[in-house]
């Protein structure tokens, strides 16, 4: 058995299988959109090359930096909730009465499929019949909001679900590593006398750093390219006040006929995303990982 | 040791199998769409597989022929939400698959807003189905120009000959060929509610200023006076195109898109009279928020009194047995109401031919795939009115069938028409339709002045894209 798995060729064959599938599915397409954004167009008829002059018409559209700014914003208040999932992650890793049964609550959510998601949350904010205009008409609200038809809020109410949808999933990361923590650790922290704050500063949280480092690029990233639930409830509207990078990207494809710079936006934001996992991998460094043990 | 080495071997050779089977798969996925460029940009090597595809296509012609043809077929019907259609599409196909044995049809359907998207996808990678459906004018340009489309002029000159109401085939033709044959002819009416009209004493309005009366009286007593799903755009849209009709006359709107100059006076008022509409609150509450289901479930409902949509609601308030029959007798519908000193008539609509057959220029079975089409078009004209309450764009015999008052009414007032504008969206080119729907919406939604929507409508048309 340990001679297959030397063998260099069984090693090639175990890796190519995965390795196609990367190449055909992930890189060649990233290759070709990024020789899509060079031209000139409508995803149908001959494409002219046109060099950087997409990149240039970017970099004016102020749709786009709009969208890119909807993006961002979304990007940091998803990393920055990631500590309130810590804090119910620290929780319920403790002994608390009930923790199975709530980390099956708020995992639930994340099962849902994004559509039924945006489905939900469109009956929820129905301006008329919804669940949240008829809560503040009962508490006596006169001019209800207009959740997904005001530009002021839209993107607001757009976050919420968001969030929600993947709160569950971070709760479960960060609860699997904190489970992960050996009970020798934080039993002597607390022999020597350390309270239940410090155990969970002192101790638990720098074990899972690593962790935490991850899930912040999962977060950042995630949002940045973030799409289906804004496509499905209000398709970048109104007036593009929920546009993001991704939905515009669509638009621009599949709607104006515009793939060359549809294509464009697409490598654009993957620009983007690898810099910001850059960014954030920068800020995270640490110089000498911890180790107890 | 050595059972275990044989297992890994299998299993390895399993592996191997599956995926070569993935990876050309992907392989030809990726070259499909890369080459969807090189193949349009030289016309012949998607002519040539017609050439290798003519003795199968002549083979076909003959009954006797028992060579398996499979044709795909999109439509934008799904059972749920357009019943009628629904069934009159899957009709249509099993009586053509029991005269043609050997020909079986694999449909797809999907909601019309995917349906669109999902054309648009499958023609970058070269994969539309062998016949499907298509909107006129803009819509279809792109599709026209990169040769994705097959010209279907021997259908015309042959057996749909004179079939057609006039002046509806042309807005699927591009220099003399036509490449698409609609199958619907459309209207936009205002629907209205006549209990709720009769509750508070109201007349259908004739002016625009009779129209403001009842949205007041409406809303005084808390009934929504117009539902509008404004998150599906073009709904909006129907509101400012008559504005613009009825304030600037038959032809401003042509003239605009033909011309590429929003510059038209009337188009501005139409603007402000829009606004002025959502200043009295004659929309429902978040209207841009809302597609257009959502808004139609507020008439369906009874919560709202008007609702302008096209023909194709009609089985909805006439035929469709999901709908009940005490909603039913109450829909009633109104001529678009004039402009007190307008230069338009209330004989002029917004409507136009809705969705049209085409035959994918790739096809592999073009001939039997005309075939279907021609089939489909001559029965779809026999059955759609009777059996699914749509107008077809082929001539109906009124006298020889039963319809229902509602929809006999719609008729004779389409054979009354003195004018039809096709929707601003579809003779718009893709570029400038995208921005009209966000320019439609920003302005219902008081996000612009009538002012800058009229500029960058101007300028969108004349980006020419």
């Amino acid at each position: 058995m340990e001679k297959v798995m030397s063998n260099k060729r069984v090693i090639a064959l175990y890796v190519l299988p995965s390795l196609l599938l990367l190449l055909g599915i992930v890189y060649v397409p990233i290759v070709l959109t990024g020789y899509y954004g060079l031209n000139d167009w409508d995803g149908i008829g001959k494409m002219t090359f046109i060099g950087l002059d997409n990149y240039a018409r970017l970099l004016k559209d102020g749709v786009f930096w709009s969208s890119a700014g909807h993006s961002l914003l979304f990007a940091l208040l998803s990393a920055v909730f990631l500590a309130l999932y810590m804090a119910v992650a620290l929780v319920l890793s403790g002994r608390i009465k009930g923790a199975q049964l709530l980390r099956k609550i708020y995992l639930i959510p994340m099962l849902l499929s994004s559509v039924a998601i945006a489905q939900l949350w469109l009956k929820i904010y129905h301006p008329t019949n919804g669940i949240l205009n008829g809560l503040l008409e009962s508490l006596g609200v006169e001019d209800t909001p207009d959740w997904l038809a005001d530009p002021s809020i839209v993107l607001g109410a757009l976050f919420v679900p968001i969030l929600w949808q993947y709160a569950g999933f971070y709760i479960l990361i960060y609860y699997a590593a904190l489970k992960n923590i050996p009970a020798s650790l934080t039993e002597a922290a607390r022999i020597d006398g350390a309270n239940s704050r410090q155990v969970a500063l002192r101790i638990k949280l720098p074990l899972v750093r690593e962790v935490v480092k991850v899930t912040i690029v999962l977060a950042v990233v995630g949002s940045l390219k973030y799409f289906d639930l804004i496509y499905v409830m209000t398709d970048g509207g109104p007036n593009q006040a929920s546009e993001v990078m991704a939905s515009y990207m669509y638009h621009k494809a599949f709607r104006e006929f515009d793939y060359g710079y549809g294509s464009a936006i697409g490598f654009f934001l993957l620009l983007v995303c690898l810099v910001a996992t850059w960014i954030i991998r920068r800020l995270t460094a640490t110089k000498d990982p911890i180790q107890y043990s | 040791m050595k059972t275990k080495t044989m297992a890994t071997t299998s299993m390895l050779l399993a592996t191997m199998v599956l995926a070569a089977a993935c990876g050309s798969g992907s392989n030809n996925g990726s070259e499909g769409s890369s080459s969807g460029a090189p193949s349009s940009s030289s016309a012949s090597p998607s002519g040539s597989p017609s050439g290798e595809a003519s003795p199968s296509a002549s083979a076909g012609a003959s009954p006797s022929s028992s060579e398996k043809v499979t044709l795909k077929l999109m439509h934008l019907w799904p059972e749920a939400s357009s019943a009628g259609q629904f069934k009159v599409v899957s009709q249509i196909i099993g009586e053509y698959e029991a005269a043609h044995p050997n020909v079986t049809i694999e449909t797809e359907v999907l909601e019309n807003e995917q349906y669109k998207s999902k054309l648009k996808v499958l023609s970058a990678s070269n994969n539309l189905p062998d016949v499907g459906f298509t909107w006129a004018a803009g819509f279809m340009e792109p599709y026209v120009k990169g040769n994705m489309f097959e010209p279907l002029n021997d259908l015309l000159e042959g057996d749909l000959k004179d079939k057609f109401v006039a002046g509806t085939t042309e807005a699927y033709s591009f220099d003399g060929q036509t490449y698409a044959l609609p199958v619907e002819l459309n209207i936009v009416p205002v629907y209205y509610n006549k209990e709720i009209f009769a509750k508070y004493n109201l007349q259908p309005p004739q002016t625009l200023d009779d129209l403001k009366k009842i949205i007041q009286t409406l809303n005084d007593n808390k009934v929504t006076p117009i539902t509008l799903g404004g998150k599906d755009a073009w709904t909006a849209s129907f509101w400012y195109m008559y504005l613009a009709d009825r304030l600037g006359g038959p032809d401003v709107l042509d003239k605009a898109v033909a011309g590429s100059d929003f510059s038209d006076p009337s188009l501005l008022e139409a603007a402000k009279e829009a606004q002025n509409l959502v200043d009295r609150k004659a929309f429902v509450k978040g209207f841009n928020g809302l597609s257009n289901d959502e808004a139609k479930a507020e008439f369906m409902n009874g919560k709202a009194a008007m609702y302008a949509m096209g023909t194709w609601e009609v089985p909805n308030f006439t035929t469709n047995p999901d709908v009940p029959q005490e909603f039913k007798d109450k829909v009633g519908f109104f001529k678009f109401p004039v402009a007190a000193d307008g230069k338009s008539s209330v004989n002029n609509w917004v409507g136009g031919p809705g969705v049209g057959l085409f035959v994918s220029q790739n096809s592999k079975h073009k001939e039997e795939a005309k075939s279907f089409v021609d089939f489909f078009v001559q029965k779809w004209g026999e059955i759609s009115v009777t059996d699914a309450g749509i107008i077809p764009a082929t001539k109906v015999d009124t006298s020889a069938i039963k319809l229902p008052p509602l929809f006999i009414d719609l008729l004779n007032e389409l054979n009354n028409a003195s004018k039809v504008t096709l929707y601003l969206d579809v003779q718009m080119k893709p570029g400038a339709a995208s921005e009209h729907y966000n320019l439609v919406q920003a302005l219902l939604g008081k996000a612009i002045t009538p002012e800058d929507f009229v500029k960058k409508q101007d300028a969108a048309l004349k980006a020419g894209k």
